[in-house]
């Protein structure tokens, strides 16, 4: 399976993901830089964390109109896994491919813990590995993961089982409905604002974001044949 | 040239978590008369259009792609011819 990693400036944890990827998943992986925007050869679309173009502006807003985000767009329209995590979630928002906006965390404070979620739908590409309510630890560090949509949105997102993660105990950041990760009506567009690929080997603190990966990577072997 | 000064504005429905934090330190000061304090971005583009109906479709066109984002925030400008 390939996967891209999509680097703009001012990402920091594109190094975290292709890590993650190569040495503990095993498979394929290629930075690509947010001035290409064919990704046509990719089976797999990461949108890293980090603060791309300095949170100018909104916080992804910037990276949103990015030429690497066409090849974005395509890649989800055409079925393919794309996940962004903290920053990639946020950027995800700002082009429309996932509901919603992102606000300052409702205290104002940076916050770097590792919270508990709960996996609210296993039913996805992302999630097949993991058990409907399973309590998992992964990581997040952020300012921006207050995340907000309107009544009808969220009915919207209840109602598809679209809310993918929930924080399951003190909500760090005072988003909607203890929101911690959503997906697309199809399935094949996640984003989060936790870390899963800073919680996949045990020194880490939780190995808990490998079965992410490790489910993407069944999706994609049940559907689209061998590695 | 015209001059246009954009606003930018959380929508009445989005809490305003610095408006908050800012209120409570104006109480502090002994405003205590501030009942609500909303913070929001002005921003001064500066535009080389035929006329000022093209300097306005422009900055509502700019808003709406960029500047603002429609979940959470309003927008509003006003456009002056400048030398």
């Amino acid at each position: 399976m390939r996967f891209a990693v999509t680097v703009f400036p001012g990402s920091n944890c594109d190094i975290d993901a292709i890590h993650a990827i190569k040495d503990v998943l095993g498979e394929s992986v290629t930075a690509v830089w947010h001035k290409e925007s064919d990704l046509s050869k990719y089976d797999a679309i990461i949108l890293p964390g980090g603060f791309s173009y300095g949170d100018y502006l909104r916080t992804g807003a910037l990276a949103a109109h990015s030429p690497v985000m066409e090849g974005v767009r395509e890649a989800a329209e055409k079925g393919k896994l794309v996940i962004g995590i903290c920053n990639g979630f946020q950027i995800l928002l700002e082009t429309g491919l996932l509901p919603g906006a992102m606000r300052k965390n409702d205290h104002l404070q940076f916050r770097c813990s590792i919270p508990t979620l709960r996996v609210e739908n296993n039913e996805t590409p992302f999630t097949l590995q993991y058990r409907e309510g399973e309590l998992i630890q992964i990581p997040i560090a952020h300012m921006e993961g207050n995340y907000y949509c309107d009544e009808v949105t969220l009915a919207e997102l209840k109602r598809n089982k679209q809310i993918i993660f929930r924080y399951a105990g003190e909500n760090p950041n005072g988003s909607i409905d203890d929101i911690a990760g959503i997906c697309n009506r199809n399935r094949n567009v996640l984003g989060m604002m936790p870390h899963p690929e800073r919680a996949v080997c045990d020194w880490m603190g939780s190995s808990d974001g490998m079965k992410l990966f490790t489910s993407m990577l069944q999706y994609w072997k049940e559907n689209y044949g061998a590695a | 040239m015209f001059k246009a000064t954009i606003f930018v504005t959380l929508k009445d429905s989005v809490l305003d978590p610095q408006g908050v934090a800012v209120k409570g330190s104006l109480h502090s000061l002994g405003f205590v008369q501030v009942q609500d304090v909303r913070i929001g971005k002005r921003l001064e583009v500066l535009l080389d259009s035929e006329s000022r109906e093209q300097a306005e479709e422009q900055v509502q066109a700019m808003c709406e792609k960029l500047l603002a984002n429609p979940v959470i925030e309003n927008f509003a400008y006003e456009v002056e011819e400048v030398a």
